[in-house]
């Protein structure tokens, strides 16, 4: 009985947005609150000789400063986030990883590992005085040397980041698939080339920030933080200043976008939430655009070297790849990115023999955390310009050699002879991946693009595809509950950055409840609404709290019709609802509303559940997934380059994607296009650029160059719906399809655009400059 | 100077944004100054720890209604004080406390400087009028067109509103648009200061990347451009990385033909290449008396690329910059072309 | 301390209030007006978020200081609205067209188009990116915020007839 889920209803979200009454971290006020802000380092690595905080704490105004040394014992540093680390053993067994320990304390104690690291904080009545008093405080830096280079930060003698480690490797994995040997030893054609994701910044428009309240009558912290993770920012601050994890709240308000950076835990967090202890007073922190330029988490920064072995007709029978991850000064999601590298390496294609082995090298530069993607765009942009490059070499049509691997569909469900992360094995649910291609490739008019360059137009065409391990677990829960007035309440432990839940969690409730979607109030983004919460990122939510917003609800319509029915004196099973009202579908005249039922059903002397049955209308549900549910997507870009400015364009663009079944169209698409605008910064504008010291050369938004409406044209889009078989919705995760392919899809392109000077494009992002080189170098070959 | 170009270069090369150069002038005005500014910034790492800022240091905010008292106001407080006219410029690097005057003289209401006339064959234009207002001033499309052009690559609507074109001129930025306009046409800057003003050429005026010849005491008046004669076509041209950002590299151009189809005129000048807009003069003179061909406007991009001298950053090599100085060019010289002879677009 | 009085129309309500010389137009409205509707992304003039009206003119608010705005008139995104409740045909087609995800941006959008839309009540698709093209949004991938204009536009056209 869906009439909600499948429509494209406007948002519940958007009054308040659009009014300007949403209420983001900086907007909250607190009586008597004052504002911290952060020295932070500007050495990529130093020993800290000496911290002068005299002339600070001496001006009016200022509360407090902070350096590392007033932390000893006090405040334990960061670890690794362990519930993101843990691999299952039988995964264990099949990589054999290592993974050192590796830490950060939340203000630098005796030395710097990466320029922006916190190295002392101020407290003052606001922010102006805090940095007056922040521009006062001297810190006598002994300058170390330092790597940036992931590949000299493995060799011996490089500058450590980590003492206690004694080198720069920090992980390290082999995950075999067959036997490649055996494939080089059959196959026509080996092909090799290294292709290098430089590192980039996921860049909401909110910054970070936290606002941390302490009340020393009852013991109760109370923070807000513009996070992605309520409940492991949380779990986290409890350990890490010994506190009773009860006996804090975290409250993720309106969140102004994510996409990763706001994930995990922060020094920052845990600082402000100290200083409220501290100081008995609210303390506000909201970070600056340079500040978080350098602050916030970074991500991808891989390099892959590959080989692929192929027969003359261009099947491929194996391929390897040997990558290097540059993790920056502390690895926080152990293998997060690298593992969803290895998992999503081969895509939609059929690729038997696959053997890869990954290094994680820590650097002097800020820590590399998952980005819109997770370390999926990376391997993407290796294959799909592999595949090209095969193409090229066999000179058959891209296209073509694409299609000769592609997955059939009457494999599915197929496996891909590895396990997913969760610890299942990596097995498609359902798709048909030719089928997309098809459609994309008709979309786009692929062929009739190759006669615009007879008009000796600069004009190529692009296509790249990805299939995605979404929905990833560990779980989600949601509690449904009907109050007084007969509105249903849904609470949920995953909270947004603009992905719209109360919208899609409501039309999930709503259905199976029956009623309207403004008859159901959804809130996120409060461990004070639920036991546990796992959080948004890894386009998992819909899959994941919408799946247990389903059986919560269904859980709470269960209850209300043996309530009613009780009440009523009519079974069950003849009762439906409607509306707010619960009815027998004999003798509609029987009725009660839902606030009726409320009634009956409270706790109290004259609670008329049946026997047996707890009273309270309300119902909680923890959904676990059974591994990740697959959804795909197909990429075609139509490019022109003007090889006289050597600037890119994109003409047009198309994406077929399947996510499943579609809780609502319009905020679907919304999440496609906005992939797309990322994953198109990604190819030709986004670069996070550090000198040979460390120093990071990309600091505002004059240099990091994210694409305004002038360079994202609208992508347009076909569907496909092939339902989870996993999840009672029979949803996928949409979130960050978009993003995985633009890059290779946009960097096939301009390779075929300028097919005449047989150019090889092998890292981002293609900035004129670089196709200015590139054509250089063609023209001399 | 050899040496202040090297660090520059380095700068360039990328160890600081764009942005963070205007703290190199340390309110000081000597080419000495700023090279021991540069290089004492490099060696300590200054411009990294002071970027952490996102609110201005306190200051002591000054507001002249006149030329003659926002004057005064220089010649008293010299290089404790700052000028602010739109702020476009200033104020993020106070934000970023890369500049901390003791004094904020905000001449953003200093009305007589506030006006466009026609003037002895020069379009006059006060230093505080506005970019939006050059852009839709009827007297400007009239006698100097190629400065519409050029207005409408500034920054976005909201930036034209509020900035000035003597801001423009006296941040001195080397990729933005009126320097390199006011080189082209061989226009002139009139400084005013508390004795009395002086005129000045572009050549005397921007000496290298963000440094003007400009005194403390001294504040730009208005701007003079040549009126051009009606025949004349004109082009403005740029390419920047995204739309609205700083210009890679940007071409003015202006051309005239006389009857028998020969250039009488050729003015170039390209931005974003050199430390300070560089007018190509060889190609102009090399265009001169020439009939405009193909061939002809090739050789003449080929010059214009030679004559510049571009380091490398983030954005772009010096080879690539020199392309781009080749390419547009050429298309800001067709474009002129089409629009000689009085069919002014 | 160096303060100085201003006096300044905010969404039609004329105050005088004294302020700190260095304190920013955005943080005087944020922090001191309590509207905090207008947004900061970047305090360096380029992400568009503080937009919000000056003399009835598109304005970054990191980009001017709270006493360069004395005497003027300053709109912010808390005015749109109408008394009843009813959004303004921007608001209003911004939420039908999925113009907003996380909403941070969002109100620095509608005021560079408030002004917008008045310079240009017809504007085409070119014209509406242009106009946009110094707000960043890092979510939606721009197309349905020009698909709002364009049916703001036409919304505004049909109240004006």
């Amino acid at each position: 009985m869906a009439t909600l889920v499948g429509q494209s209803l406007r948002r519940k979200e958007d009054y308040r947005m659009v009014t300007g009454t949403g209420m983001f971290v900086a907007d909250i006020k607190k009586p008597g609150m004052v504002e911290a802000t952060f020295v932070r380092s500007t050495h990529a690595h130093a020993k800290i000789k000496n911290i002068d905080v005299e002339a600070a704490k001496a001006l009016e105004g200022v509360y407090a400063v902070y350096t590392g040394a007033d932390l000893v014992g006090r405040v334990k540093p960061l670890t690794q986030i362990d519930s993101h680390c843990r691999l299952p053993k039988h995964i264990e067994d099949q990589i054999k990883p290592f993974m050192f320990n590796n830490e950060e304390p939340v203000l630098a104690q005796g030395k710097v590992m990466y320029v922006g690291q916190s190295v002392a904080c101020v407290v003052a009545k606001n922010r102006y005085v805090a940095e007056d008093a922040a521009a006062l405080i001297k810190v006598d830096y002994e300058p170390l040397p330092s790597v940036v280079d992931p590949f000299k930060a493995l060799e011996e003698g490089a500058p450590l980041v980590q003492e206690s480690m004694g080198n720069n490797l920090q992980a390290y994995f082999h995950l075999p698939v067959g036997d490649f040997e055996d494939v080089l030893k059959k196959a026509d054609h080996v092909l090799s080339g290294r292709f290098t994701s430089p590192r980039v910044s996921s860049n909401p428009i909110e910054t970070r920030g936290v606002v941390a309240d302490y009340e020393s009558r009852g013991d109760q912290q109370h923070i807000w933080s513009s996070t992605q993770m309520p409940f492991e920012v949380r779990h986290y601050v409890a350990k890490i200043l010994g506190l009773v994890e009860q006996n804090i709240r975290v409250t993720a308000p309106d969140v102004g976008g994510g996409f990763g950076a706001k994930g995990g835990l922060y020094t920052e967090e845990v600082m402000l939430a100290f200083l409220a202890r501290e100081l008995k007073r609210p303390v506000r922190w909201i970070e600056d655009r340079i500040e978080s330029m350098s602050a916030a988490r970074h991500s991808r920064d891989q390099i892959h070297d590959i080989e692929v072995a192929f027969m003359n007709d261009g099947t491929i029978l194996g391929l390897r790849d040997h990558f290097v991850l540059d993790v920056g000064a502390i690895n926080y999601f152990a293998f997060t990115c690298a593992y969803n590298s290895a998992a999503h390496f081969r895509g939609a294609y059929k690729i038997p023999v696959f053997d890869l082995t990954c290094k994680i090298a820590l650097t002097h530069k800020t820590p590399n955390v998952p980005y819109r993607g997770a370390g999926r765009p990376e391997v993407v942009l290796a294959m799909d310009r592999m595949m090209d490059m095969i193409a090229r070499h066999l000179n058959i049509d891209p296209a073509e050699i694409m299609m000769k691997n592609i997955i059939p569909a009457e494999e599915m469900p197929y496996s891909q002879g590895m396990y997913y992360k969760d610890g299942g094995e990596l097995i498609y649910d359902c798709g048909d991946y030719p089928e997309a291609m098809q459609m994309a490739l008709e979309m786009s008019g692929y062929k009739d693009i190759r006669a615009w360059r007879k008009e000796g137009r600069y004009v190529g065409i692009g296509i790249s595809s990805n299939v995605e391990g979404t929905g990833v677990g560990p779980f989600e829960g949601a509690k449904a509950a009907i109050d007084a007035f007969g509105q249903l309440m849904i609470h949920t432990g995953s909270s947004p950055q603009g992905q719209s839940h109360e919208t899609v969690f409501g039309q999930v409730a709503g259905d199976v409840l029956n009623v309207g979607l403004d008859k159901v109030t959804v809130k996120c983004g409060d461990t004070a609404l639920l036991g546990f919460g796992a959080g948004t990122y890894a386009s998992r939510s819909a899959v994941n709290a919408g799946s247990a917003t389903h059986f919560a609800a269904e859980k709470l319509r269960t209850k209300v019709l043996a309530v009613a029915g009780h009440v009523m004196g009519i079974p069950a099973e003849e009762l439906t609802m409607k509306d707010g009202v619960v009815y027998s579908e004999t003798d509609p005249e029987q009725k009660m509303t839902f606030a009726q039922v409320y009634e009956a059903a409270a706790p109290g002397p004259r609670c008329k559940v049946p026997p047996g049955m707890e009273p309270g209308l309300e119902a909680t549900h923890y959904f676990v997934p059974p591994t990740v549910t697959y959804s795909s997507s197909f990429h075609v870009a139509e490019v022109e380059v003007d090889i006289e400015t050597c600037f890119v364009k994109i003409n047009n663009y198309y994406i077929v994607h399947d996510s499943g079944r579609v809780i609502n169209p319009m905020i679907v698409e919304g999440q496609v296009q906005g992939g797309f605008a990322q994953g198109l910064g990604t190819a030709l504008y986004e670069e996070i650029v550090y000198n040979d010291n460390g120093q990071l050369l990309t600091g505002t938004y004059m240099d990091y160059l994210m694409p305004t409406a002038m360079e994202v044209p609208k992508a347009i889009q076909g569907e496909q719906e092939y339902y989870s078989t996993r999840n009672p919705l029979g949803v996928k995760g949409v979130g960050e399809s978009g993003a995985i392919s633009s890059p290779a899809a946009i960097a096939n392109a301009v390779v075929d655009a300028l097919s005449p000077f047989n150019i090889k494009i092998d890292r981002l992002p293609i900035s004129p400059n670089r196709v200015f080189s590139l054509l250089q170098d063609g023209q001399r070959a | 100077m050899a040496a202040a170009r090297k660090n520059l270069s380095a700068l360039q090369s990328g160890q600081v944004s764009q942005l963070l150069l205007p703290f190199l002038q340390l309110g000081e005005d000597t080419l000495d100054a700023f090279e021991k500014g540069l290089s004492k910034a490099i060696e300590t790492d200054l411009l990294a720890m002071t970027v952490k800022q996102r609110d201005p240091a306190a200051f002591e905010y000054l507001r002249p209604s006149s030329l003659e008292e926002a004057l005064q106001y220089l010649a008293d407080l010299g290089e404790d004080a700052k000028i602010m006219s739109g702020g476009q410029s200033l104020i993020p690097v106070l934000n970023m406390r890369l500049s901390t005057p003791k004094y904020l003289i905000d001449i953003g209401r200093v009305e007589d400087l506030f006006y466009i006339r026609e003037e002895d064959g020069y379009l006059v234009i006060g230093a505080l009028t506005k970019h939006r207002d050059v852009e839709f001033s009827p007297l400007v499309r009239k006698l100097c067109p190629l400065l519409i052009e050029a207005v409408r690559w500034i920054g976005h609507p909201q930036i034209r509103l509020r900035g000035t074109i003597g801001g423009s001129i006296a941040h001195a930025d080397p990729s933005a648009e009126l320097p390199c306009v006011i080189a082209a046409l061989r226009g002139e800057i009139v400084i005013a200061h508390a004795d009395g003003e002086e005129t000045v050429t572009p050549d005397e005026f921007f000496l290298t990347y963000l440094l003007t010849s400009l005194q403390p005491d001294q504040m730009i008046k208005e701007l003079r451009f040549p009126i051009l004669p009606e025949t004349a076509g004109y082009e403005f041209t740029e390419v920047s990385r995204r739309h609205s950002d700083f210009a890679l590299v940007e071409i003015a151009a202006v051309i005239d033909l006389d009857e028998n189809n020969e250039i009488t005129l050729a003015r170039l000048a390209a931005g974003g290449a050199n430390p300070v807009p560089c007018v190509l003069e060889d190609a102009e003179e090399f265009l001169i008396g020439k009939e405009p061909t193909d061939e002809v406007l090739e050789e003449a991009s080929v010059l214009g690329s030679e004559q510049v001298e571009p380091d490398s950053d983030l954005h772009g090599s010096v080879e690539y910059r020199r392309s781009l100085v080749k390419a547009l060019t050429k298309r800001a010289l067709q474009t002129a072309l089409k629009r000689a002879g009085g069919t002014k677009g | 301390m160096n303060t100085k009085e201003i006096t300044v129309t905010v969404n039609g309500e004329q105050l005088t209030e004294t302020v700190e010389t260095r304190m920013l137009l955005a943080d005087f409205i944020r922090d001191h007006l309590n509207l905090t509707g207008t947004h900061l992304g970047c305090e360096h003039g380029v992400c568009g978020a503080c937009t919000v009206l000056v003399d009835g003119k598109a304005a970054r608010s990191c980009l001017m200081l709270a006493v360069q705005a004395d005497g003027s008139s300053i709109d912010t995104v808390e005015s749109l609205v109408k008394e009843d409740g009813t959004l303004h045909p921007l608001q209003q087609a911004f939420s039908d067209n999925h113009a907003l995800q996380c909403g941070f941006c969002t109100p620095g959008f509608m005021m560079t188009l408030v002004d917008f839309l008045n310079e240009n009540p017809n504007p085409n698709e070119h014209e509406i990116r242009e106009a946009i093209s110094g707000n960043l949004c890092r979510c939606t991938g721009y197309a349905n915020i020009v698909k709002a204009v364009e049916q703001a536009s036409q919304a505004l056209a049909k109240q004006g007839e």
